[in-house]
């Protein structure tokens, strides 16, 4: 029998669920609303909601003060380039320890995972001392490098997780119809992880866009992302929350308008081999 | 041609040995079944023969041609798996397609191969489809199809037909059947059910733990069973064994007698018994008999309608010509 819930039930829940959403949602939407406002309407008390003449004054001296086509630019480069980088990598890896697993390969996904618990700043300062080695601070080649390796074992778990879903029997069929290695992978594997690639090539665009450690530490101008962008407004010359809040709207908008139109992928993706 | 030989093959899993050494010799244009209980080493052989597994020592040989080393798809064989195995993402004609586009074979030729494949197997309406868009029968005739195009020495099944539900599985039984006596290749198919085994072969292998318990045809693995493995395994319902003082009159350590073998009589018969259950099928009726100081239970398989019923106390009357002798090892006496 269908669980039969009241009209009454149904408002409060409802009511509640948007509230929780809005909650969550707020800092994000106040931080919008203010990079609208002027500096003075920004720090006023008590706050302005939505009444306050609206300008895209922060926008024009964010623009002018510092190029944000630069550190969009960056960020799509070091985003995109990890994860294609990483992908690349992972395919292969996750392949032969979803088909061809030896005794050891859940150690191995264990060990790979465990360096994710490693707190980053621990390896800081080797990193950085290589950095300088190697000429690769504040180069794009360098930070891609990095944020491909610190995101390397969640690709790889996620893509190992799909493979196992995969019948090992449809690979077998490929080699008994004659695919090689490369066209057993090609034509017959990756067409049937496509879901599973696209949300862990999304989640990882969005992890590498989002993270701040190690573009702050290893870049100063030349291939500083977004996030530099971001905290290079909250300046020892005080805080300037609209231009603050412009600058973080600016941002987060690509990532967010990504995440908008990718979320059935992504929401599959995450929940795929759940339900057969 | 296809022709497959091994010699000596063996197989282990690290320190398991799943198949000590074996021999066979398979002949070309030959339908031979390999049938055994579950984890006999069945598929196994035929993964083996496939090349999908390596073996761990021994030779095999396709038309006199060692192929041991051979990788799979250059060893001339077609597979068809028991989950059919075919590719989700593409239509039936891309699948059917696959094996000749792999080879880089000529469009023109790909597409003659495809049509008549799918002509013989029923399959022309439904080429730009997708698997999922099909049944379990009609899947299992892409698969054969995406076999069929290569034109293989020798077509291996596993367990083809275990996904069918019963009356679809004597269906494709059919088909299959059909398909060896058009195209006369080799053909070998992995089963764990008896019927399929007698139905189809021409010749049967009965494995057990990786060891051949006998070769031959299914009659003659019918009537002459070399042990008592292979006479409880052929033969549906399964063949009675009788032990002790019965089983010494025959001077014998165990006898063994088919169900259809048995008459029943409500008297005058060497045995009695009393019915446990009947099993009114209307071609034949079914009885199994308790308290006949002879076995546990006694299978008798009476022709048309027989109208005894639980409870009923009858005798049973051996044919003697067709009682089978086994010795203490269980291998029959001639």
């Amino acid at each position: 029998m269908a669980r039969t819930v009241t009209t009454q039930r149904k408002t409060i829940n409802t009511i509640a669920a948007w509230s929780v959403g809005l909650l969550i949602f707020f800092p994000i939407l106040w931080t919008i609303l203010t990079s609208f406002k002027t500096e003075a309407t920004a720090i006023a008390d008590p706050p302005v909601f939505l009444f306050f003449d609206w300008t895209l004054e922060n926008y024009a001296v964010v623009q002018e003060r510092s190029d944000y086509m630069r550190f969009l630019w960056n960020s799509v480069i070091i985003a995109g380039g990890s994860t294609l980088l990483g992908i690349l990598i992972a395919v292969p890896a996750a392949w032969s320890m979803a088909f061809v697993p030896s005794r050891r390969t859940k150690d191995i996904l264990l060990w790979m995972l465990s360096t994710k618990m490693l707190p980053a700043v621990g390896v800081l300062y080797p990193i950085y001392l290589i950095f300088i080695e190697l000429g690769l601070l504040d180069t794009r080649i360098g930070l891609t490098l990095v944020l491909m390796l610190i995101n390397l074992p969640i690709i790889v778990w996620m893509l190992y997780t799909y493979f196992k879903e995969i019948p090992g029997e449809i690979l077998e069929a490929a080699r008994m119809d004659g695919a090689t290695l490369k066209e057993e992978i090609l034509y017959v594997l990756t067409p049937m992880a496509v879901p599973g690639i696209a949300s862990t090539v999304l989640l990882n665009v969005i992890l590498a866009w989002n993270e701040a450690f190690w573009t702050l530490n290893l870049t100063a101008a030349k291939a500083a992302p977004l996030t530099a962008f971001i905290a290079s407004y909250s300046s020892p010359e005080g805080l300037f929350y609209a231009k603050l809040s412009a600058a973080s709207t600016m941002a987060i908008a690509p990532i967010l308008i990504l995440g908008w139109f990718s979320q059935k992928q992504l929401v599959r993706g995450l929940t795929f081999g759940a339900v057969k | 041609m296809g022709q497959i030989t091994l010699e000596k093959v063996t197989k282990s899993f690290g320190e398991l040995e799943v198949i000590p050494p074996l021999d066979l010799n398979i002949e070309d244009g030959e339908f031979t079944v390999f049938v055994g209980p579950s984890g006999c080493g069945k598929s196994t052989l035929l993964r083996l023969i496939s090349g999908l597994e390596d073996i761990s020592s021994g030779t095999i040989r396709i038309d006199g041609q060692d192929a041991t080393e051979i990788p799979p798809a250059k060893r001339g064989l077609a597979m068809v798996f028991q989950s059919y195995a075919l590719y989700p993402h593409m239509s039936v004609r891309k699948n059917i397609a696959f094996p000749l586009r792999m080879a880089k074979m000529d469009k023109a030729e790909q597409e003659r191969r495809i049509e008549q494949a799918a002509a013989a197997l029923n399959l022309t309406d439904y080429l730009d489809r997708r698997p999922g868009q099909l049944s379990g029968g009609q899947r299992q005739r892409v698969a054969i199809g995406r076999a069929i195009v290569r034109e293989p020495a020798a077509f291996l099944f596993d367990e083809p037909l275990s996904n069918l539900d019963a009356a679809l599985r004597v269906g494709m039984r059919l088909e299959i059947s059909e398909l060896h006596e058009r195209l006369k290749t080799t053909m070998i198919y992995v089963t764990h059910d008896q019927v399929e085994a007698m139905t189809m072969a021409d010749k049967i292998v009965v494995l057990r733990a990786g060891h051949i318990e006998q070769v031959g045809s299914p009659l003659e693995l019918y009537r002459e069973p070399c042990n008592l493995f292979v006479a409880g395994f052929i033969g549906s319902p399964k063949m009675n064994f009788i032990e002790g003082e019965e089983a010494a009159k025959h001077s014998a350590h165990t006898i063994g007698i088919r169900p259809e073998h048995i008459e029943v009589a409500a008297e005058g018969g060497a045995w009695a018994g009393t019915v446990g259950v009947a099993e009114h099928l209307g071609s034949d009726t079914f009885f199994h008999i308790h308290k006949t100081g002879l076995a546990e239970t006694m299978t008798v398989r009476a022709p048309g309608e027989v109208s005894f019923k639980h409870g009923d106390r009858i005798t049973l009357n051996p044919r003697s010509d067709q009682i089978l002798r086994f010795d203490e090892q269980g291998l029959r006496i001639a």
